[in-house]
């Protein structure tokens, strides 16, 4: 116990002389703060980075999957333009000849490998043992109305146009531009791909005012993760609006709301300089680091300068006076409330989402700047402005005075408020329980967002957005011109065209039953799959010879052609119906093919899918280090292993609390949300801190019984619980406007959680220590004196 | 005015002199053209690789016989050997200067042969890098050219196809003036005009002391990394293969 009396001692020592030098050396600590913050700035180097791909860290199996896929056939990205002319008919001689230019015009997009179009899908038909392959439509302005009477017929009968590239009413059609990223510089999608596309549909419009057009595809996907991160970087311009009112407000005090936003900036400077320094490319979820930082970092400072003007306001202290003895009092409760948020933010790295490590990173390293700025840079300027405040003492009372009700009210009822809490508690755990993952990735961006608004009348008037595809395998070179390979792959074609979620089915089995059909003159008996495999095989080369540059195979079948690509079009379906509906493919495989031909479904939306539960998966080891850190801290801190058991039970509930009460506004989760309970622990411990070392400093120093130390922390502590919280929700309210709703589904609930740390820590915390402290009340006491509590105010 | 007619003077006069770029590349052409002529017939083993952009390959092994035409394009009848599921496919294709090619295939399976009616020779030649345009006889017609430099004996045309389904904006052909003017290198250049893939020809040898034939051609694609490897062997110039050898009953009999 001397030890630690001598260490707390110690601390209270270090940090009044720390004070002591910042203030005699204020010009040089500014200046050299400003030399730090000034020179890990110019190291900044802020670039984003919209490629879906980022999402995924390089190990995640379901990448890997879809990468190997991609690596048998062709990689690739795709814009997809949607076209709808007002007359409701594609099929005129003037909106055909509008849809022909638009393909050729497509044709240039930087990197693009392949234009699917209804003007140049390659139709095949047969006159005796003549063959003939040609594009729909080709030079439409010479055809006459009869011969574009027989192109609406040819187009609304193909399989493999209805549904993909044009709807059923023959309305609205699209323009699948496929495009192949080298993938060398971050800047081929939002400098290259996407201005020419927004280039070609404006002139597009321009010149053909009779259509509509939207935007989709996964290119346009990664322009809107890219937007939306630049989006969600200038509300870091509403933020630190946000924080000068309220540090104002707060503080009353022009100088102190100076200084605190020259602590925040020097923060996100030095944060920015850490970006660049470790070469972090941007994504949205890591670009809200600076209104993270701003929120977090803002409240250090506000602990010390409330505490100095108080000092100045109340009781009489002189500047300098009032500012080395908040620095003595705060020094250890800004460190340790900084040290578990570095701990909450740096366990997103336990995660499998590499854009939340980064944010983790950049926002505990900004913590730790902000932790050296508010104890040197804001001491430094106080010191140096000319600060003079009125002592005014009636408003304080009048708050105590509430703070003190609220704590009498508390403690006359300890046990009851227990209960009811715990009942409360209770209820909202169990409708936790209730919340599913999606991550469906359309609805990542709200509405405000065009690329959502397009891609949902894509998928209301054309075909679905979500794909899944299975490489099926046939187990030996040449082995797709099986006719048993080519049967079953036929039966799975079938079987997935009879599934509800099917929208469409591109298989190679409907490749051979077409030029099977053309092989006998078009006789509709013979849309099957060919008998032998030398005629499977040869057909097949006569149908390869006769397509054209673009519009070949290979994305459908691999080079010894052992293998073909099955591509399944769903509806718009969440993200376990889409794990469902992929596994119940897997297993039709299984029971209904040779070994060789089974196979794993893949895609984009199905790696979305699954993320959220590899997050969490992999967030749950990360979490329980972080809670049992954070107890370790809080025990050290208040010198009592008991209390800091306790203090798990704030700390855990409120997240608890709000994912119960997330079941009843949203009931969805994902993969932004699962980082919260290591981010918002790292937060919500302050409450819990500042509060209870007030209870045991009343019942140490000044001898109180509990409920007496209730009603001292409620009258000291409960004004800067509600101020941080204050600050908090602002900061992480305005994350919450974002239109992107792995920052805005996390801020709410975060939101959420904040308020309800703060009321469990207004009603149940201190019931609780009442209650625990009557059965080994004579210990505590006993011990009380010989602690003198770090955690001071 | 008059500094306009002087200008165009000086133009005119220049140009009766100077030959332009286009002339240039033209009469490269006709050069190399002129350069092989003679050979009236050839029969050649090829093995086709392709591989993908992890090194996996697939084999395919053909044969391959031309008729010389002068009037027209050339004749060539091309035999699939394997793989088996293949073998003895047979297609049959009159090349020709203006217009489209005619193309016939022989199918064993059904012992028939049919008629591909269609423009679209730019697509991949069996799954492979070459489009069927690539292999086909390079009639000088089929493009425009463009001189664009020389570099000692090498020189290099532009050429833009003038079919407009052709798979290109241009290809640059690296000739070799004093070899005959054989072909060393061409890189095609796609419809948004970046470099698609490059061809290069090695391992040449002089027949009959006049026809220069690469015993190696290698088109590797830039855009897919996927590559194709032609290898050539048994040129045989002496088989004296007439007309008759390319007419439907000839494809059928070489499938056969």
């Amino acid at each position: 116990m001397n030890a630690l009396k001598k260490v707390s001692n110690a601390s209270n020592r270090f940090a009044k002389q720390w004070a002591e030098f910042v203030i005699k050396r204020k010009w040089l600590v500014l200046v050299g703060t400003l030399v730090l913050a000034m020179g890990l700035a110019s190291k900044g180097n802020m670039e984003f980075d919209g490629d879906y791909h980022v999402f995924f860290s390089k190990s995640n199996p379901e990448l890997e999957a879809f990468d190997a896929l991609q690596e048998k056939y062709t990689k690739d990205d795709n814009v997809i333009l949607v076209l709808s002319p007002s007359n409701g008919n594609i099929f005129t001689k003037d909106n055909l000849v509008a849809i022909e230019e638009l393909t050729a015009e497509s044709w240039n997009t930087p990197y693009s490998s392949r234009v699917d179009a209804v003007t140049n899908f390659q139709h095949t038909s047969a006159v005796d043992d003549d063959l003939y392959v040609d594009d729909l439509s080709y030079e439409t302005s010479l055809k006459t109305d009869a011969e574009i009477e027989s192109i609406r017929e040819k187009a609304l009968k193909e399989p493999l146009l209805v549904n993909r590239i044009i709807n059923e009413k023959g309305s609205v059609t699209a323009i699948n531009i496929t495009v192949r990223l080298p993938g060398l510089s971050v800047d081929e999608i939002p400098g290259e791909v996407t201005p020419f596309v927004r280039n070609l549909v404006d002139d597009f419009k321009e010149k053909h005012p009779n259509f509509e057009v939207r935007t989709s595809g996964l290119i346009p996907l990664n322009t809107a993760f890219f937007e939306s991160s630049m989006a969600d970087m200038a509300l870091t311009l509403l933020m630190l609006v946000i924080v000068i009112i309220t540090t104002f407000i707060l503080t009353r005090n022009i100088y102190s709301t100076i200084a605190t936003l020259v602590v925040v900036m020097f923060s996100i400077m030095s944060a920015i300089g850490f970006v660049g320094l470790m070469g972090i490319k941007l994504t949205p979820p890591s670009a809200v680091f600076p209104t993270m930082i701003l929120t977090l970092a803002v409240a250090d400072s506000i602990h010390i300068l409330i505490t100095m003007l108080q000092k100045m306001r109340n009781d009489g202290f002189n500047k300098y006076g009032a500012l080395i003895e908040s620095m003595r009092l705060n020094f250890m409760p800004v460190f340790i409330t900084s040290l578990t948020t570095i701990i909450g933010f740096l366990t997103m790295n336990f995660g499998d989402v590499p854009p939340f490590w980064d944010l983790g990173n950049i926002t505990a390293f900004g913590m730790f700047m902000a932790f050296l700025f508010s104890t040197t840079t804001l001491p430094a300027l106080m010191a140096i402005f000319p600060v003079k405040t009125k002592t005014k003492k009636a408003t304080n009372k009048v708050r105590k005075n509430w703070y003190a009700s609220l704590g009498n009210f508390v403690v006359k009822q300890p046990v009851r408020l227990t209960v009811i809490s715990l009942v409360i508690i209770g209820g909202l755990s169990f409708l936790a329980t209730k919340n599913t993952f999606n991550d469906e990735f359309i609805n990542y961006f709200d509405e405000s967002v065009t690329f959502r608004t397009d891609t949902d009348y894509i998928s209301e008037n054309l075909t679905g957005i979500y794909n899944i595809e299975y490489s099926i395998g046939s187990g030996e070179s040449g082995g797709i011109n099986n006719p048993e390979y080519l049967q079953k792959l036929n039966e799975f074609e079938d079987w997935l065209n009879e599934q509800p979620e099917v929208i469409h089915v591109n298989a190679f089995s409907e490749v051979a039953r077409r030029v099977n059909r053309s092989m006998h003159g078009d006789d509709e008996s013979f849309y099957k799959v060919p008998d032998s495999r030398e005629e499977a095989a040869q057909y097949l080369l006569l149908y390869e010879l006769s397509l054209p540059f673009g519009l070949d195979l290979n994305n459908q079948i691999n080079v010894d052609k052992s293998e073909s690509r099955v591509t399944v079009t769903l509806k718009n379906i969440d993200s376990p119906q889409m794990i469902a509906f992929s596994e119940r493919g897997e297993k039709w495989l299984r029971e209904n093919t040779p070994k060789e031909m089974h196979a794993l479904g893949v895609s984009p939306m199905l790696m979305f899918s699954k993320l959220g539960f590899r997050q969490a998966d992999s967030m749950l080891k990360g979490n329980i280090i972080a809670l049992i850190l954070i107890s370790l801290v809080l025990m050290l801190a208040l010198r009592n292993f008991k209390l800091g058991l306790l203090s798990i039970i704030p700390n855990v509930t409120p997240v608890l609390v709000g994912f119960g009460i997330w079941a009843l506004y949203k009931a969805q989760i994902n993969t932004g949300m699962v980082i919260v309970f290591g981010m918002t622990l790292g937060i919500i411990v302050d409450d819990t801190v500042h509060f209870m070392s007030k209870f045991l400093r009343a019942k140490r120093e000044l001898g109180y019984d509990s409920k007496q130390a209730v009603v001292y922390a409620f009258e000291t502590v409960g004004k800067a619980l509600v101020t941080t919280t204050i600050v908090l929700i602002a900061g992480f309210a305005v994350l919450s406007t974002s239109s992107f709703a792995l920052n805005s589904y996390m801020a709410r609930i975060t939101v959420i959680i904040i308020i309800g740390a703060l009321i469990i820590d207004f009603i149940l915390l201190p019931s609780l220590l009442i209650l625990t402290s009557k059965k080994e009340s004579k210990t505590v006491e006993s011990r009380a004196e010989l602690n003198q509590i770090i955690l001071d105010k | 005015m008059k500094n306009t007619i002087l200008a165009f003077t000086i133009l005119f006069a220049i140009g009766l002199h100077a030959q332009t770029a286009e002339e240039r590349g033209l009469e490269i052409a006709k050069a190399a053209e002129q350069a092989d002529l003679g050979f009236v017939s050839s029969i050649v083993n090829l093995k086709m690789t392709l591989k993908n952009k992890n090194g996996q390959t697939s084999e395919r092994s053909l044969s391959t016989r031309t008729l010389e035409l002068i009037e027209d394009g050339d004749k060539s009848l091309i035999v699939f050997n394997s793989p088996k599921d293949v073998k003895g496919t047979s297609t049959l294709t009159f090349t020709h200067k203006i217009g489209p090619d005619d193309q016939w295939l022989f199918l064993p399976s059904i012992k028939r042969v049919k008629r591909i009616s269609s423009n679209n020779k730019s697509g991949p030649f069996v799954g492979s890098e070459f489009a069927y345009e690539d292999l086909s006889s390079q009639e000088v017609e089929k493009y425009g050219y463009k001189f664009l430099e020389s570099n000692g004996s090498l020189l290099v045309v532009e050429q833009d196809p003038v079919d407009p389904k052709s798979g290109y904006t241009r290809r640059l052909v690296t000739y070799n003036k004093d070899k005959g003017y054989r072909i060393e290198k061409v890189d095609f250049y796609d419809r948004k005009n970046s470099l698609l893939k490059t061809l290069t020809y090695s391992g040449y040898k002089l027949y009959k002391n006049k026809f220069w034939r690469a015993a190696t051609f290698n088109m590797v694609n830039h855009q897919s990394n996927k590559e194709t490897l032609l290898n050539f062997s048994d040129y045989n110039f002496d088989a004296n293969l007439t007309e008759e050898d390319f007419s439907q009953n000839a494809l059928k009999r070489a499938g056969q």
